[in-house]
């Protein structure tokens, strides 16, 4: 097919050849890492600043405003100028918190995105691992990350911190559920966690499509459970600023505090990526039954564009809701999980079990 | 094992600590230097116990040593919100002292400006209290229609949010001459902008299920613990002043007091966005009839009130709001005392938030409109 | 009830308080042992049901400092002030009314705050505004050395 030209796997092959054939096999392999471990740091690092810089613009465009226009041309440097102000800054610890944990949450926090990412396929050919258990890594993994949301706001001695920290613990070992539940549904369509597998069996239609109600639904709820996962409004109960002022971040400041703030944007793109790949066909053009023209210039836009069209869609999606939504109340965000949610997911893996081994999804 | 689990759940040895948290004086949502000293089992607040007096600025004691017009330029520091109420209950309290009667004119320009002030108000009560509830665009879209009143403010009196424009005997400037046309302008405008207030917030599930039964205050203690205002009328008191004891132009005008009858933080909210669209139907019926005349009586130079005491009460956005003038017959009063609706609304927060959770608590304060100057005075 | 009516009603029922026609609402002046009772029967008397407390404030006066209540009744409209005064400015005393009118609780922690009296049998009385290290300010001896500059 035409869209296999954007395929990476011969610039990899060929780095990866380049490489063996000058230097021994042990130094190969510290030097590849050494370049992935750059590139998702760059990666990481600008995409980041990009999404607050996107999130801020987007957050105008609902509120009637401009937001950043003073910095670069439309504000562009504007978040560049914010990370370095952030850099820049005092890290106070105060003095009542326990030193090591108080340290050691962000740490955790920004752990997360770093591991997650590793699994995602941006294009063909760019992804730097390819579990046969992608899709359970990605759920294992990014369960981690309460963990260092619960050392934030137990470690900082303070009470408000604390609040946010027990709500975002109970709210997210809560709403893990539902991601998993969701992504296990499609699993049973696609029959297997391999995500590069995944992605290639979606060349004849998204799953979102293939699997119509029960891909639909899964669909809706792994959008919902991803936005509450992230912490993002109208889920951001654990740093609700009217209630609890900054939630478990209040005591960080300066790089520490970049940290959360730069893990909740990373955690933000993961699972609109997940979302991309699981339901939305990842780095597949859009196809339309035999639209023969159509496919064709549609197969001309390269893969990597199309993953992060339909990531950014999602984004775009989950920011909707952010600026739309007041925010819930802790018990009822556990009430719409576990009576609501959870129930559901429940009987649309059962859907979607029948529905596969009858045979009648595409 | 099994008896330790056994005692565990048939007694209360579950229960974890009850802590101490200080909402305030620096917080989001006391909106100013209200501090809360709430006691909190987990998330449920167990009591409330509101300090004030961190903006304390001791108007009632600088009004004795200033003359009548001096004092009203005081009140609009308390309620800025409603800084024109504020103004007019001072200025009403000293015409009926001296049994002055301003011309008709001016009761329909303080009548008109009370509404548009009552409407910019409950605007930036709206914005404000969305974004305690998280909705952070709600803060834009009232802000945005605010500018428009505060606009029509600063071209008759120069000033936008503490206004000073009633003086005792009238106003102290005659309308500006765009007056009407920008007033009939700006409600045709937001006639169509309230209902996206709706859409945006009032008919949100999420919105509803965060306060409606939340925060609920019966008729008998709203009455007991004196909140009035659209908080107090939302439990079905009927305490609209501008009802019960008409003042400049209402007497002349035709108006609904909105009332609730279930008194939650639903109906306090609901009432509101009835009150704006009853401001509207007031000043329509107003702005095309301002009588022509005189914008005020010519007073004396310094005013004395005679000897004895004088009551006002009117109406502001938030409530009853009273003047209680005691005069020895020099130029400055004895003793004045606001009776401002903030402060009594305030204290019944420990009474209706008890047993519900903190963002309920939020969202009460919310409903309630609190506006710290107001209370600390 | 009219104004009249009320004065009527009130003279006849109280034939120790002093009963007249202020400036625009009826005045009912008690003594200080009296005024509790009063106000009980003033809420509790069906064809009077003064239910709503207004505005409770202090004013000071040279012997003795005086609580005013304007009081309403949400029932028949009417209107009515009642003063009573303290015995004398230093012990200033009075019987609290918050077991009538749970606001007054308030009204009267401001009154104790910033004109020194003490009400008795109040659930929980303390400094509002001012911490202890002010005196009453409200009062017409307050002086203050250090915000207030005499010319």
């Amino acid at each position: 097919m035409a869209f296999e030209k954007y395929d990476f796997t011969p610039i990899t092959q060929s780095i990866h050849q380049g490489l063996i054939e000058n230097v021994s096999p042990l130094l190969t392999t510290i030097i590849e890492w050494t370049i992935i471990g750059v590139l998702y740091l760059l990666f990481i690092a600008v995409f980041g600043l990009f999404l607050v810089y996107a999130e801020r613009k987007v957050c105008a465009a609902f509120q009637q405003r401009l937001g950043p226009m003073r910095v670069g041309p439309w504000g562009i440097i504007q978040t560049i100028a914010d990370f370095i102000k952030l850099l820049m800054k005092e890290l106070i610890t105060p003095k009542s918190v326990d030193k090591f944990l108080y340290n050691l949450a962000p740490f955790i926090v920004i752990i997360v995105p770093f591991l997650t990412i590793s699994v995602i396929p941006f294009a063909p050919g760019l992804q730097s691992l390819d579990f046969d258990i992608g899709v359970f890594f990605v759920t294992a993994v990014s369960s981690v990350g309460v963990i260092g949301v619960l050392l934030a706001g137990w470690a900082s001695n303070n009470k408000y911190s604390l609040i946010g920290g027990m709500r975002s613990g109970a709210q997210i070992v809560s709403y893990e559920l539902s991601v998993g539940m969701s992504l296990i549904t499609m699993v049973i369509l696609a029959g297997t966690m391999q995500v590069s597998e995944i992605v290639e069996l979606q060349r004849g239609g998204w799953f979102l499509f293939k699997g119509h109600l029960p891909a639909l639904i899964a669909f809706t709820i792994f959008v919902i459970a991803g936005t509450a996962e992230t912490n993002r409004g109208p889920f951001d109960l654990a740093e609700a600023e009217s209630e609890l002022t900054a939630g478990f971040h209040t005591e960080y400041s300066g790089i520490k505090f970049a940290f959360f703030f730069l893990a909740e944007y990373i955690n933000l793109f993961i699972v609109s990526a997940m979302a991309t790949i699981v339901f939305l066909g990842g780095w597949m053009p859009f196809h339309f039954g035999d639209w023969a023209a159509f496919n064709n210039v549609m197969d001309f836009i390269p893969g990597l564009v199309w993953f992060f069209l339909k990531v950014f869609g999602i984004i775009f999606l989950i920011m909707w809701f952010k600026w739309t939504f007041p925010r819930l109340r802790i018990d009822q965000i556990l009430t719409l999980e576990w009576k609501y949610l959870l129930p559901i997911n429940l009987f649309n893996i059962l859907l979607m079990a029948t529905m596969v081994l009858l045979g009648w999804h595409w | 094992m099994a008896a330790i689990i056994e005692k565990i759940i048939t007694t209360d040895e579950i229960k974890t600590d009850e802590y101490l948290v200080n909402i305030g004086p620096q917080h989001p949502s006391t909106h100013g230097v209200l501090r809360l000293l709430t006691k909190l089992e987990g998330e449920i607040v167990h009591n409330v116990e509101p300090h004030i007096g961190y903006i304390h600025s001791g108007i009632e004691k600088m009004t004795e040593a200033l003359s009548y017009p001096q004092i009203v330029h005081l009140t609009d520091r308390m309620d800025y919100l409603s800084a024109h109420m504020n103004n007019e209950a001072v200025c009403l309290c000293v015409e009926n002292a001296l049994q002055v009667e301003v011309p008709e004119r001016v009761k329909y320009i303080r009548t008109i400006f009370d509404e548009l002030q009552r409407l910019a108000s409950h605007q930036l009560w709206w914005c404000a209290s969305g974004m305690d509830l998280g909705a952070l665009t709600a803060f834009f879209y009232g802000l945005r229609d605010r500018e428009d009143i505060l606009d029509i403010f600063e071209e008759t009196c120069g000033a936008r949010l503490t206004l000073n424009y009633s003086v005792p005997g009238g106003v102290m400037f005659d309308i500006h001459p765009n007056f009407q046309k920008n007033v009939k302008a700006f409600i045709t405008k937001f006639r169509k902008k309230l209902p996206e207030y709706d859409k945006l917030l009032t008919d949100n599930i999420i919105f509803q299920n965060r306060t409606k039964g939340i925060g609920i205050l019966s008729k008998e203690d709203a009455i007991a613990y004196g909140v009035t205002g659209p908080s107090g009328r939302a439990s079905g008191f009927s305490c609209d002043v501008r009802k019960h004891h008409p003042y400049s132009a209402y007497p002349y005008i035709k108006f609904d007091e909105k009332m609730g009858t279930e008194g939650d933080s639903f109906t306090r909210w609901k009432l509101r966005m009835d009150e704006m669209w009853e401001s509207m139907n007031i000043i329509e019926q107003l702005i095309d009839n301002i009588p022509e005349g005189d914008f005020a009586v010519k007073m004396k130079g310094v005013i004395k009130l005679p000897e004895g005491e004088f009551y006002q009460r009117v109406e502001t956005a938030r409530g009853e709001f009273g003047v209680y003038i005691v005069s020895d017959g020099k130029k400055n009063p004895y003793r004045v005392k606001f009776r401002s609706p903030g402060f009594s609304n305030l204290f019944t927060i420990n009474h209706i938030a008890k047993g519900w959770k903190i963002a309920d608590l939020v969202a009460i304060m919310a409903t309630f409109d609190l506006v710290i100057p107001d209370i600390d005075r | 009830m009219t104004n009249e009516q009320l004065i009527a009603h009130l003279t006849s029922a109280y034939p120790d308080a002093n009963v007249k026609q202020g400036n625009q609402y009826p005045e009912i002046t008690v003594s200080h042992d009296k005024a509790h009772a009063l106000m009980v029967h003033l809420k509790s008397d069906a064809s009077l049901a003064f239910d709503y407390l207004v505005c409770e404030s202090g004013v000071d006066y040279p012997a003795f400092i005086q609580v005013v209540y304007h009081l309403e009744s949400t029932m028949h409209r009417h209107f009515i002030v009642v003063k009573t005064n303290t015995e004398n400015r230093e012990t200033a005393t009075l019987e609290t009314v918050s077991d009538i009118w749970p606001t007054a609780e308030f009204h009267e922690c401001e009154i104790y705050d910033l004109l020194g009296v003490t009400f008795n049998n109040h659930p929980g009385l303390r400094r509002y505004f001012l911490d202890d290290t002010w005196g009453h300010p409200l009062r017409k001896d307050f002086k203050d050395d250090i915000h207030v500059v005499e010319r």
